[in-house]
Parts: C-alpha cells; structure tokens; sequence
C-alpha cells in the first residue's frame, strides 16, 4: 500500500464530498432536521405542561350529577382537553379531525347507570364518534372514561341524593330481581349498611366520600443512566438519523465510484501502480471519515439544542460512531460492486436501505415491533448500531456495553467488505 | 522501448484480441488503427494493467510488466478515450490527486504541474475548477493528466474526440514536442487524418489480429485490391481496402 496514494486518495473523496453543496446538506441538515422531528413526536418523560393532551369532545343529554361530574373530570384530566358542546358540533369537528373523540352522554344515564351499578340491570349506552385515523388515542380515551365513569358513578350511588334514590328503588325492586335469593340477600345487607352509612351524616352537603377509586398510586422511575436524568427522545431520535443518513451517504459514495468508472476515472487509477487494496480500502477510510463526520455533527447539534447528553463511555460513543461509520462505508462498497449502473445501483440500494433503518428501529424504538420481528431485527446492523448509541446516551451504560455492538458492526462491515472485494469489477475496457 | 507479444483476451466466448504483437521505440509515434470492436481499446487496457490478459506479454525494455503495483507501470502514462477529470475540482488540484498516486513528493509534484500545464496551454486556468473548461481545455488537462509522472512511454485511446480543429492542433503539436522529447507514444485514432500527419509506424488490427503492420509509406503503396481516392492512394483507402466496408456497430 503506498501511502501517499492512499492518503491522497480520500483527500480527493474528502475534497469532492465538500464542494458538492447538495451532498453536504443531505448528510449534515436533513439528520439534523429529521431527528429534531421525530424527537419531538417521541420525546419520552416530559412536563405535563410540555406534553402534548388529546382533543376530546363532550355532549352531555343528562345533565345529571353524575353526567356533570364526569364532565368534569373528563376536563380535569391531564391527559386530555375536553370541551364541551352540541352533539352536530361534536360530529363535525370530529370527522375534520379537530378531535379524537366525542363522548355523548345519553339522557337518562345517570339514572340508568346507577341502578346498573348494582343490580346489573340494562346498562346505558355512552356514544362514541371517533376519528378512524387515531385509533391509539381511542384506546387511551376509552381507558379514561372508565376511570372516570366508574369514580362518578359510585360516589353518587354511595352519597348523593339521587344515589339514595337509587339505593331505594333498589331495594324495593330487589324481590323481583332474577338472581339468586343468597345473592338478593347479601346484595340488600350491603345497600341497607350503606342507607345507614348516609343517614350517619355522610352526604352531599358533609364530607363526600370520593366513591370508587384506583386502589394504588403509582411512583414511576425511568431507568437511565442516573435518577435524576430524563430520557430524551432526541438521543434516540438523533442516532437513528444520523444512522440513516450514515447509509443515504453510503449510497451516494456507491453511486460516485459507478460514475467514475463510467466517465474513466478508474481506468486512471488502475494504471496507476498501487493495489486493489489501496484503492477499496481508501473508499472505505474516506466513507468513515465521512459517516463520523455526520454523526458527530448530529450530536453535537442534539446536546446543544435538545439537551441530548452521552451519559455512559464517551469513548464507547466513539467506538460505536466509528464502527457505525466503517460498516456504512463498507455497505456502500458492497452497492458499488453489486451495481451495473448509477441509476439501477440507486433505485435498490435506497429500498433496502430504507429496511434496514426501520427495521433497525432508527425510525421508532423497535419496542413497538411484535416480539417475533423484534428477534428477527437483530440480523440487521442499524439495529445494534442503534442499541449502541442508546446505551451510550441515555442508558448510561459503560464502556463495556459497547464491546458487543462494535464487534457485531465491525462483523458486519467484514462481510460487505468480502463480498464487495468478491464481487468487485476490476477489468475496465 | 514497449514490447508487445502476443497478446490474448477473451470475453466469455468473444475473442476480442487474439494474439496481437508489436513494438514501440523512444521518440516515434505508433497509429494503432481498427474499425469498432477489433480490440483497440482492450490492447491498450492490457498495455495500462487494467486487463489482465488470458496469455501473452507486455515488456518494457526487456521487462515483463506484471501485477497492479509493478513499478513498470510508472514508465507508463495513460490518455484515456473518456475526459477522466473530477469536474468538482480544479485542473490544479486534479492534477494533484492524479500526481500523488504515482508516489510524487510535493515539490516534484509542483514542478510536474507546471510542467504538464505549460506544455498543454493551460497554465493560467489552474486554478479554475474543469466543470468551467471547453471541451479542448479538457481534453489538453486530459493528455496533461497522463503526463505527470514523466512517462517514457504515453498510451492515447482517441484523444481527440470531440474537439475543434484548434484544440486538435494545439493536442498535435504537443505530442510533437513529446515526441521530440524522446517519448514512445501509442496513439489510437478512428481518424485516419490524424495517424497520416502522427504516426511514424501503423498498426491495423481486425477481428483481434494484427492485419497490417507499416511505415505510411509502406501501406499507401499501389496494391491490387486499393481503389485510389481523388487520383492517390490514402491511409483511407487501404484502410477500407484491408478491412472491408461492411459496417462495425
């Protein structure tokens, strides 16, 4: 290997990269803008203040006490912003897509759910009009009405007047309930304690017990590096991108080696006296470089504006960019053999890049993928690539944690690398 | 000086030269002349080292030249027939890059770009980037990029397709001057013009083999199968007159 040449050899790529302006916007501004968009779509913990609530409509038909209390903590909730108003209303901002969800209380259900809640009698009906498109925030809607419904419900039946009420008719109507008389037995000791219970003092106008509640609270503790350290959705974000657009360079760096061979810039280089080593090698050095180069500019973008920090080995980081990088290049040296023309070489070189990157999880955390799929991802390199960053970032681990992802990638850039030097074309006519 | 034997390439069942043998001496310019397809270009791609021929030699003052590092290959500068230049770059920098494959230091590295400049005219637009350059200017830094290391012997595959009749000239005189400077020049040209004015020696291949082998002089001889052309006999002529006038596409 004559060094100079080799040298000289990703000088040049170097030089080429960086005066084509197109070039260096795509693998510095779009992993920047990318990331920065998807880190705010998952952020991860953030302030509720910050966090995003999911627009629900409210109808209320009952105005009951029990329909207004629902009303009510359906408003309170953090998780939502309720507004209430006319059920046309409510049909035509959720077919806009304005809100998620629309809940019309019924009239009468108060009522009806009441005696329901004890004597398991017809149930009333809530009417959900949803949009189709937010299926994942009907889920969580549906969630929080029971919630909700549950804790009105139950604290009027147990203390409010017209829960009395309920207990009453209930009580009377229970000789001719079908169900068993053991359980008509037990079911009236049960609604006359709690007749008893009102008529001690605990009404409306008192102290009200706040009927049926979550029996728990919960103390959450996201497990990063330390206690007091939030994840960061741009830490993930920000190495997927930078991971995808590692490989989008990959590709482009095939694409040139395609075109110097088609406009004679090989046929110069091979009559040069140095080693087919030198010239693949020097492809995969000027790639690396470059790859790094991206990813060092995406973090260093993330940790100033987005606050993403490298809570574990910084030299684990490292060890991971370039890994990352030398399997990105090596890829791209694997397209460059297998391709016959510039154009042919893009069109399926983008298609499995785009796989590899989603499959790798460098879109959405690859926690979301049925479990079967996520084993299957584990033959992809962006995935360990991906799994390195993090573990590097917001996991915190040490160095140590990133030994296996580097081998692995560094596995996978021999591979491409062997199968590029197999299938390399060397004879230019 | 250059020394070619019997050399043989194949491409899958197509035999694209098949057994050609010729020899170049310092400061004469050899025309290797064939129609399409009669394995001009894949000669010169096995004299540069980017075929490796199925059997035959390519000696280099009694040397054989062998593997992609032969220390041979510095002794030889390559014209391709494509303008293989990096538009993005400037014709100094080009030239750089192309420079330091050859092992050059930066000070004959320098020296070899004023040289090569100078002797193609383009000395004041070193500094410019190619994509800016005419299609002469290009095909001159083209000829200057092969000349950098100093070879002794210059491989040319078409190197004036695609130019005015200036930018062809002024590429003329220097092979002239390089020549005069005792350089073994290989020179393939579908422009039969061109090797009558160049050549000192012409080699015609056909169908991979070498069918003629001469001074002009030698080949524009009264034959009894060449019609002569305006009332004498050119290049042209017997060209036609050895290679048949059926179309090579």
């Amino acid at each position: 290997m004559v060094p100079t040449a080799f040298a000289a050899l990703i000088a040049k790529d170097l030089k080429l990269f960086l005066s084509d302006r197109r070039a260096v916007i795509l693998a510095f501004a779009m992993p920047v803008a990318i990331g920065s968009f998807f880190g705010m779509l998952f952020p991860g913990s953030r302030s509720t203040e910050t966090q995003s609530r999911i627009p629900i409509l409210v109808v209320d038909l009952d105005t009951s006490d029990i329909s207004r209390a629902m009303t009510a903590a359906l408003a309170s909730d953090k998780n939502l912003s309720s507004e209430s108003t006319s059920i046309e209303q409510a049909r035509d901002r959720v077919r806009r897509g304005n809100a998620a969800v629309g809940i019309v209380i019924p009239q009468g259900f108060g009522d009806a759910a009441g005696r329901a809640f004890f004597s398991g009698g017809e149930k009333p009906q809530l009417q959900l009009l949803y949009d189709p498109s937010r299926g994942m925030e009907l889920a969580m809607v549906r969630g929080l009405i029971t919630q909700h419904v549950m804790e009105s419900v139950s604290r009027e039946v147990f203390t409010g007047e017209r829960g009395r009420k309920v207990i009453d008719d209930t009580i009377r109507s229970l000789d001719s309930a079908a169900m068993p008389d053991d359980q008509k037995r037990l079911l009236r000791d049960m609604l006359e304690s709690v007749q008893r219970f009102n008529a001690a003092g605990n009404t409306a106008s008192t102290s009200r017990t706040p009927g049926i509640t979550l029996p728990y609270d919960v103390r959450e503790e996201a497990m990063t590096a330390r206690q007091s350290t939030n994840y960061n959705g741009f830490a993930h974000s920000f190495a997927g991108m930078g991971l995808q657009f590692m490989l989008m360079g990959a590709i482009n760096f095939a694409i040139e080696i395609l075109v110097e061979r088609q406009r004679g810039l090989w046929k110069r280089l091979r009559s040069a006296p140095i080693s087919k080593l030198t010239l693949l090698g020097s492809k995969v050095g000027s790639g690396t470089v470059i790859g790094t180069l991206v990813m060092l500019v995406s973090f260093g973008f993330a940790i100033l504006v987005w606050g993403v920090r490298i809570e574990g080995s910084v030299a684990g980081f490292i060890g991971v960019t370039i890994a990352s990088a030398v399997m990105a290049a090596s890829y791209g040296l694997l397209i460059a053999a297998l391709g016959k023309t510039p154009n042919a070489a893009r069109g399926a070189s983008v298609l499995a890049t785009l796989l590899m990157v989603m499959l790798g999880g460098a879109w959405v955390p690859t926690f979301v993928f049925p479990a079967w799929l996520q084993r299957v991802t584990l033959i992809m390199p962006t995935r360990w690539a991906v799994d390195g960053f993090d573990a590097m970032t917001w996991r915190g681990f040490g160095l140590s944690a990133a030994l296996l992802p580097i081998l692995v990638l560094l596995g996978f850039a021999a591979v491409f690398w062997l199968l590029a030097l197999a299938r390399f074309r060397w004879e230019e006519v | 000086m250059l020394e070619v034997q019997d050399l043989r390439k194949s491409f899958g069942t197509l035999v694209a030269v098949a057994g050609v043998s010729f020899q170049l001496e310092p400061g004469r310019i050899l025309g290797l002349l064939g129609p399409n397809g009669a394995g001009k270009t894949t000669t010169v791609s096995m004299i540069a080292g980017l075929i490796t021929p199925d059997r035959g030699d390519v000696r280099i003052d009694g040397q054989r030249l062998s593997g992609d590092t032969d220390p041979l290959k510095r002794r030889i500068g390559l014209v391709p027939q494509e303008l293989a230049l990096y538009d993005e770059l400037t014709a100094f920098d080009n030239l750089r890059f192309f420079g330091s494959l050859y092992g050059l230091t930066r000070v004959e590295l320098d020296r070899a770009i004023g040289t090569a400049l100078g002797i193609v005219g383009l000395v004041e637009r070193a500094r410019d980037r190619v994509k800016a350059f005419s299609g002469g200017m290009k095909r001159r830094l083209n000829l200057a990029a092969g000349l950098l290391h100093d070879p002794d012997i210059l491989l040319l595959d078409e190197p004036t397709v695609g130019v005015d009749p200036q930018s062809r000239n002024a590429i003329f005189d220097n092979l002239d001057e390089l020549r005069r400077q005792g350089k073994a020049l290989l020179y393939t040209t579908h422009y039969m013009e061109e090797a009558e004015r160049l050549a000192d020696r012409i080699v015609i291949i056909d169908h991979g083999r070498v069918i003629a082998n001469d001074t002009l002089a030698g080949l524009t001889r009264v034959g009894p199968d060449v019609e002569p052309k305006d009332g004498r006999l050119t290049l042209e002529s017997v060209f036609l007159a050895m290679t048949g006038r059926s179309l090579r596409d």
